[in-house]
């Protein structure tokens, strides 16, 4: 049997995709030319590669989903899918997998959508390069722009998701790859992980995201070279880690937002190599966070460095730099000869009583802040980092 | 009145100290856009400088006027004017010259790294009424202090510890006063503490006006909730100007009264 190619087009004898996929065969490979598709729940029952030329729109007018993968082997390629139809009853997506295997979904351009492309019980696919642009603007009626659920082994790549409610969506979704992926202005958070385990990221970028990037109840997470910035709000992150352990964060930039890194009850992660540069906070460690490490970051004019609400510390702070570190190096060796406490009073005082904030920035708080790096009574007195660099790590 | 407040202000403008001061606020704005190159930035470190500088030099500057040109006012008053103009006239001189410079010196650089193209010509403003504002309420109060006081070094040591009252004991007060009242809603009783305090009113009101404000989170919501209001904004601009006014009305009270 020979794999054969069918041309849907406007005006050809093939107008419709929906009829089209029904008469074709298992791979065979469906060419849609350019022009305007009105079709919604398209099913793709069969191994197909359905490719656009020319980007041609796929419009669901509104009226509900638009592909339906249920299949393996399935390739969707180049197609331009706009209006899919919002539900309060079911998550419609522009493309919808369901347990397939080996599927690839690559340069396409979502709009208008509800929810973009939503991964349900598949795995060892590719997600990639594709552009998802949604206009949220409230959390109730919008989606997600790449949606994974109890899928895994599968690459998600140099796509572009933004004004979306959650850009990235990840839940019970084990040994997954984001790499290169731009997720920007969503509604609520630029990537979200829940109960996903070895998965890794890399060279992202989340920028402008209603509260940022949340990480929560995952094990052994890698996080490579990502850039957070500018997550700014009163409820915004660039990252926050609820119960993750074992995790290794590397090479990170994490650039003015409100709070650089929320750590609760996260354990055993490795933090280094990474930029915190003008930040409210760099990091703020609420509760039961014990043996971390934080190793060669560079700390650079974060309102706060280090907000700490316990007196107990089991994490190490050692050889990073600290912009306010006004310490000496006599011996040359790069290394400065007096610890650096990143805590300040301050700091330990709104976390007591969230309301002293309002004295931020004043002389009083500037004065009572050196007295208590001269000799600390109240913040933890091994919270220190014994080994400050002099110059910022390049 | 007008004629003193001519003369005093032309003095003060001729004087080395104005000079100095007008100085010392250029470089600082050149200095800081040269470092920074972000006007919305040096902005925030500006306001630093401005609510801890602009009082204590205005309380300094205001004493030593007073009793530098103590002999010039005998002779003033051994004249057909009424006190209270020769008083006003000196503290709206000096007020003034010390406005002038404050705004000169930092507008300068300001405009010229492009202050106008730049949306933070707002924040900017807001920072040059409030030091205005302050110069004028610490102004007033040291002549208060120095004209209810005849001995040189214990109007400068009230003087000096007014400035130190505002800046610095009343946020230490406010401060315990949050931490022993933890358990209670401590919202309205900061709003208000924060207002009774010009320092803390003018810093208050320029930190919600930039980014900055989202660190402040709760509380600051609640800040925002009353400032961002047009209300809020008018109360607390209504609040510095009877700062301004309450010395002033002293300073007329003490002056009719007081036995030269």
């Amino acid at each position: 049997m020979r794999a054969s190619i069918w041309k849907v087009c406007n005006t050809c004898e093939n107008s419709s995709i929906k009829e089209t996929i029904a008469r074709a065969h298992a791979y065979d490979t469906l060419l849609v030319q350019k022009g305007r598709y009105r079709e919604f729940e398209i099913l793709v029952d069969k191994p197909l590669v359905i490719r656009g030329i020319g980007y041609p729109i796929v419009d669901g007018e509104k009226k509900g989903e638009i592909f339906r993968v249920t299949s393996d082997h399935v390739t969707l390629d180049g197609l331009f899918i706009v209006n899919v139809g919002v539900s309060y009853t079911k998550d419609n997506a522009a493309i919808r997998v369901i347990q397939s295997k080996n599927f690839q979904i690559k340069n396409m351009v979502l709009e208008q959508l509800f929810f973009g492309i939503y991964l349900e019980k598949s795995s060892h696919g590719k997600v990639y390069h594709n552009r998802i642009i949604g206009e949220a603007v409230d959390e109730y009626n919008s989606g997600n722009g790449i949606q994974l659920w109890y899928s895994s082994d599968i690459e998600v790549l140099k796509n572009h998701v933004q004004g979306t409610r959650d850009g990235i969506y990840l839940e019970f979704s084990d040994r997954v790859t984001i790499s290169e992926n731009v997720s920007m202005d969503n509604l609520r958070y630029g990537l979200h992980f829940m109960f996903s385990n070895n998965d890794i990221y890399t060279n992202n970028t989340f920028e402008n995201n209603g509260a940022g990037v949340a990480v929560m109840f995952s094990k052994f997470i890698t996080m490579k070279n990502n850039t957070f910035r500018k997550n700014w709000g009163t409820a915004a992150y660039g990252m926050l880690l609820k119960e993750i352990n074992d995790a290794e964060i590397k090479g990170n930039i994490f650039e003015e937002n409100t709070i650089g890194i929320n750590i609760e009850g996260s354990n055993r992660i490795k933090y280094t190599d990474n930029d915190f540069i003008g930040n409210g906070w760099a990091i703020r460690v609420i509760g039961a966070c014990y043996t971390n490490s934080f190793k060669g970051n560079n700390f650079l004019y974060n309102s706060f460095d280090i907000s700490y609400n316990s007196k107990l510390n089991d994490n190490v702070f050692e050889g990073n730099f600290w912009s306010s570190y006004t310490g000496y190096d006599l011996d040359k060796d790069g290394i400065g000869d007096v610890p650096y406490r990143p805590v300040k009073l301050f700091s330990y005082v709104v976390n007591r009583t969230p309301e002293t904030i309002v004295l931020l920035r004043s002389l009083f708080m500037d004065i009572i802040d050196f007295s208590e790096r001269v000799s600390p009574v109240f913040t933890p007195d091994n919270l220190k980092d014994a080994q400050p660099l002099m110059k910022v790590r390049s | 009145m007008l004629k003193i407040l001519k003369y005093s202000f032309y003095d003060l403008i001729r004087s080395r100290w104005s000079y100095v001061y007008f100085l010392f606020y250029l470089a600082l704005g050149f200095v800081l856009l040269f470092l920074n190159n972000d006007v919305s930035k040096a902005v925030i470190t500006l306001m630093n400088v401005i609510i801890v500088l602009i009082p204590l030099i205005g309380t300094i500057f205001g004493v030593m006027y007073y009793y530098n040109s103590r002999e010039f006012t005998e002779l003033l008053l051994a004249q057909p004017i009424k006190r209270s103009s020769i008083f006003m006239g000196q503290y709206f001189g000096v007020a003034g010259s010390l406005t002038l410079s404050l705004v000169l010196g930092l507008g300068i650089p300001f405009v010229l790294y492009g202050l106008m193209q730049s949306n933070a010509i707002f924040d900017f403003s807001l920072l040059l009424v409030t030091g205005a504002f302050l110069t004028f309420i610490f102004v007033g109060l040291s002549f208060v202090i120095a004209i209810s006081n005849e001995n040189k070094i214990k109007g400068f040591g009230y003087a000096v510890l007014l400035w130190l009252f505002l800046a610095v004991i009343y946020d230490g007060l406010f401060l315990m006063s949050l931490i022993v009242f933890e358990e209670y809603p401590l919202d309205k009783f900061s709003l208000v503490a924060t207002i009774l305090n010009p320092i803390d009113l003018s810093r208050i009101l320029i930190l919600l006006k930039l980014d900055i404000s989202a660190l402040l989170g709760y509380t600051g919501a609640i800040f925002k909730k009353f400032f961002g209001t047009n209300l809020g904004f008018l109360i607390s601009l209504a609040i510095l100007l009877l700062w301004s006014i309450l010395p002033i009305l002293g300073l007329r009270y003490k002056a009719g009264k007081k036995d030269f």
